[in-house]
């Protein structure tokens, strides 16, 4: 007598109980502490916060040790966690030009106004694996500066100054929402930037670099690209005036690009930007080339078939929680569906194998 | 009798640069106009304006409608105008590959106006697809090849069995000539003559070929930058241009 | 889980799915764009589904899950799983008993009645996305109904295959308008898509809902002489001997040995109960509830 499977119910609790053990590894090991992945991972702790669309670095340390240091499975935690908080508000936009920059490079000027500020990179360090880290042991102390008390202003404000660099339209309209509101095509460049500072940072990455080996190259120099914190503010309803109601650390980039000129424009520069949720200037950079390059249309440059041009494929593809359960699903039980499949394609090959005995016969 | 088209001031600009400006004409049924002038002299402008592949500066394009009579096809709604495209209108591109579907078979490609206008028996539209092939001299069994398998001839009499078969009533082409073989030329050109001729189809052809319109077309509409510098009847025009620069084309001493 | 509001979403969330649900039975067959919500599993493992079920459970409504037909596979019982913690709702195998049934791959066995909803969860809502990319124009050849496409796509079966060869999510014109992908269910389900319930259609990753109200004249797409014909496994099941579900295909053996049992597990079960037996089948046990996890 067959019997079909049954105790998926079973079945899937000991998976979980097992994914647990696993987790937390050999137990005579410690264990890791979320402060430990705050403060030790923060790159990671970065990246879940950007592409989880969530700012908070305790949480995303949690999320990172739940998933096992697996960030993709980590930003899905942030992100479905982040469906169920309640919205308050918006806050004000936030102030770039008064960022306390940790990092504050430009590629286009030798020196500006507030200086090049190398800050915690990993830019010239020799990729050599460090022995020393495999043991513990204290640091000494990086040397400090008193920090620049002034606003740092934008490198792009200076080309400004010029008018040599194209002029973005101001706007005071609420921008579009994503996370509210279905991105419907073609989009405006806000609900762009939104897709995109939320987009995996591989594909952006990706994406960034086949416009700098020919697919819809625009030629970009890093005007400017600035890691630090900037101030929220939100109009309290109750008080009548925006009150600051915590810090961010941001890395935004500027591109600085080629543009020849058009009909009703004389030459001049263009922009690329790429804004994301703290230190992720790979994310920021890649982002900015993205972002100029699906500009072709309101600058009236040819659309040369390259795939970072595509404004449906760039933001229907980006995200990498749609992406990974998408790809991921076809784990799931198809049987019904091969089932169909199998019975047609019996019976296309009896139908040929009959068509064939009958021409042998003829 | 009544103008199939009646082309009224049709504009159209590129910034400050003149597309084409002024143009007015009448097309009568079973009248096939010839659109003549070299690179840029605005004949392509003028024929996408017409068949609405492009937005216009101003003018109309009066089209005398089975049900509704004389209709501004610049003012139509989208779906009339979609309707009207794939029914009494037809358009052969340049390039058959714009005018084809390369990953669906010969047969399907000829069949799929009539699917779009409600054909749902595929004994049918199998048939006229095979008599279609037959008409522009494809062989039968190539039906179920796909357009990337033909030569550049063949896909371009596919082309125009593709648009042909719904029997329309205007049929707009843009140089269907070009980037043909000599010999496969005046194979293709002798095609079109004898469809024209035979369907009473009404036709704008745009060529830099005085040699197609001699063959094809009525009456010859030349243009220079944009603007209409002479028209009249085939023969007269090119046995007697009035104009300096039709003469020149006619002489050939222009190689366009 | 008292930390969730009721079915997990807030009720802002579940109104605005709402509306776009009652807008998709306005318009049947009409894909709404909705502002989908991350949920907590992943996007093409039912979060369209899950959704639309969450906004149009009530407390006192009882919930059926099926994957494949089946209440027992694994996705299923995860859904299942979070709607008992999430909703507190009560749950049944039974489809008799059940006012709303959330389903991947598979329409019931059993006739449907007015006072029951079936959600479908859909990978990818847009029938012709395969044939045209870019929603951009799909949309537009939705709204001008330019759907000659479509049947190319038929067209070139036929000549190919000497008949449309298109098994599961197959597509069909609703009320004479809007041709709707039905989800992959085979198209042995197709016929039942004219029903006395309520169906409802969500698809998370790709952001739409669409909706057939009861007793919504379904058509599955065609030629005249190439008619529409549901199809599954020529045999009957071989543990209740019914010739009229569809059935899965169990291999049974390394030699190859098969059987054939229904996929609706519930349609099976009942069967048995009332004493079917078919080819392999013993009597089946006369309890019906779930196991006990």
């Amino acid at each position: 007598m067959y019997v079909a499977v049954k105790g998926g119910e079973r079945a899937i609790d000991n998976a979980h109980a097992w994914l647990a053990e696993e987790r937390r590894g050999d137990t005579s090991v410690a264990e890791l502490s979320l402060a430990q992945i705050r403060e030790q991972l923060k790159l990671a702790v970065n990246r879940v916060m950007a592409e989880g669309s969530l700012f908070d670095p305790d949480l995303a340390a949690l999320a990172i040790k739940q998933s096992r240091g697996d960030l993709i499975e980590a930003i899905f935690l942030i992100r479905a966690y982040r469906t169920t908080l309640p919205r308050f508000g918006h806050s004000h936009p936030v102030e770039t030009a008064d960022m306390a920059c940790d990092r504050r490079v430009s590629a286009t000027f030798k020196d500006v106004p507030g200086g090049q500020v190398l800050g915690p990179t990993f830019d010239y360090t020799h990729r050599l694996l460090d022995f020393k880290l495999a043991a513990e042991g204290d640091l000494p102390e990086a040397p400090t500066a008193a920090p620049r008390q002034e606003p740092t202003p934008h490198v792009t404000s200076f080309l400004r100054g010029e008018d040599i660099i194209q002029t973005e339209p101001h706007s005071d309209a609420a921008p579009k929402d994503i996370t509210r509101e279905p991105v419907a095509f073609p989009a405006d460049r806000a609900t762009r930037l939104q897709t995109l500072t939320r987009g995996d940072e591989g594909f952006l990455l990706g994406m960034a670099y086949s416009t700098q080996r020919g697919y819809a190259r625009n030629h970009a120099f890093v005007g400017e690209l600035r890691i630090g914190t900037v101030a929220v503010e939100m109009e309290i309803p109750e008080l009548g005036f925006a009150i600051e109601i915590g810090e961010i650390e941001l890395t935004e980039c500027e591109t600085v690009n080629q543009f020849k000129g058009s009909k009703t424009e004389p030459p001049q520069f263009t922009r690329g930007y790429g804004l994301v949720f703290g230190q992720t200037e790979r994310k920021a950079i890649a982002m900015a080339l993205v972002d100029r390059a699906l500009r072709w249309r309101e600058l009236g440059e040819d659309n040369v078939g390259a795939a970072a041009q595509d404004e449906e494929f760039v933001l229907s593809h980006c995200d990498n929680i749609q992406a990974t359960g998408f790809l991921e699903h076809i784990k799931l039980p198809h049987y019904v569906d091969f089932q169909s499949e199998l019975e047609l394609v019996r019976k296309l090959r009896r139908e040929a194998e009959t068509s064939t005995a009958q021409e042998a016969a003829e | 009798m009544h103008p199939l088209l009646q082309v009224n001031n049709i504009r159209k600009m590129y910034g400050a640069r003149i597309g084409c400006t002024d143009v007015s004409f009448d097309l009568f049924p079973g009248e096939v106009m010839g659109i003549v002038g070299e690179s840029g002299s605005g004949k392509s402008t003028l024929l996408n304006c017409l068949a609405g592949h492009l937005d216009t500066d101003g003018g109309e394009v009066i089209f005398d409608t089975r049900d509704r009579g004389p209709v501004d096809t610049l003012t139509m709604s989208e779906p009339e105008r979609r309707m009207l495209g794939r029914t009494d209108w037809a358009f052969v591109h340049q390039h058959a590959r714009d005018g084809l579907r390369m990953s669906v078979s010969a047969g399907g490609n000829i069949g799929e106006r009539l699917m779009a206008v409600g054909g749902r028996h595929y004994g049918d539209i199998r048939a006229s697809a095979v008599d279609w092939l037959d008409r522009v001299e494809i062989e039968e069994n190539r039906v179920d090849d796909r357009p990337s398998a033909f030569s550049g001839g063949m896909q371009q009499r596919l082309q125009i069995a593709r648009n042909l078969v719904t029997g329309p009533r205007l049929v707009f082409m843009d140089e269907p000539t070009g980037g043909l073989d000599v010999s496969v030329q005046a194979r293709l050109l002798d095609l079109l003559r004898g469809l024209v001729r035979e369907m009473g189809l009404s036709a704008i052809i745009v060529t830099h070929d005085l040699a197609v319109v001699r063959l094809l077309a009525d009456r010859l509409m030349v243009m220079k930058s944009g603007h209409v510098v002479e028209t009249g009847l085939t023969d007269q025009v090119l046995d007697d241009p009035q104009h300096a620069y039709t003469q020149l084309l006619v002489s050939s001493v222009l190689q366009v | 889980m008292s930390e969730y509001n009721f079915a997990y979403l807030d009720e802002q969330t579940k109104r605005m799915i709402r509306r776009a649900i009652l807008k998709g039975l306005a318009i049947p067959g009409y894909q709404v764009p909705f502002a989908s919500r991350e949920m907590p599993m992943p996007y093409g493992w039912g979060t369209g589904g899950v959704q639309v079920s969450a906004a149009a459970l009530t407390p006192d409504d009882t919930l059926k899950v099926i994957d494949q037909g089946a209440d027992d596979t694994t996705n299923a019982v995860s859904i299942r799983k979070f709607f008992q913690r999430t909703a507190g709702v009560a749950t049944t195998e039974e489809t008799e008993q059940a006012s709303i049934i959330q389903t991947r791959h598979r329409i019931p066995e059993a006739t449907l009645r007015e006072d029951q909803i079936l959600v479908y969860q859909v990978p990818i809502p847009e029938p012709l996305r395969f044939l045209e990319p870019r929603e951009t124009e799909t949309r537009k050849m939705h709204s001008l109904e330019e759907y000659g496409l479509m049947h190319v796509k038929l067209y070139e079966d036929i000549s190919q295959h000497g008949q449309i060869a298109t098994s599961y999510a197959y597509p069909v014109k609703v009320e004479g308008r809007y041709v709707m992908d039905p989800s992959p269910i085979p198209k042995f389900d197709n016929p039942k898509l004219e029903m006395a319930a309520i169906q409802l259609f969500g698809a998370g990753r790709e952001q739409r809902i669409y909706a057939v109200p009861p007793y919504t004249q379904v058509v599955s797409l065609d030629f005249e002489d190439y008619p529409f014909e549901p199809t599954k496994a020529d045999h009957a099941c071989d543990l209740c001997a019914a010739a009229d579900s569809y059935l899965d295909e169990v291999i049974m053996d390394d030699a190859g040995g098969r059987m054939f049992v229904c996929s609706d597990t519930d349609y099976c079960r009942s069967r048995r109960a009332a004493g079917h037996v078919g080819r392999l089948g013993t009597e089946a046990p006369l309890s019906t509830g779930p196991e006990a996890a």
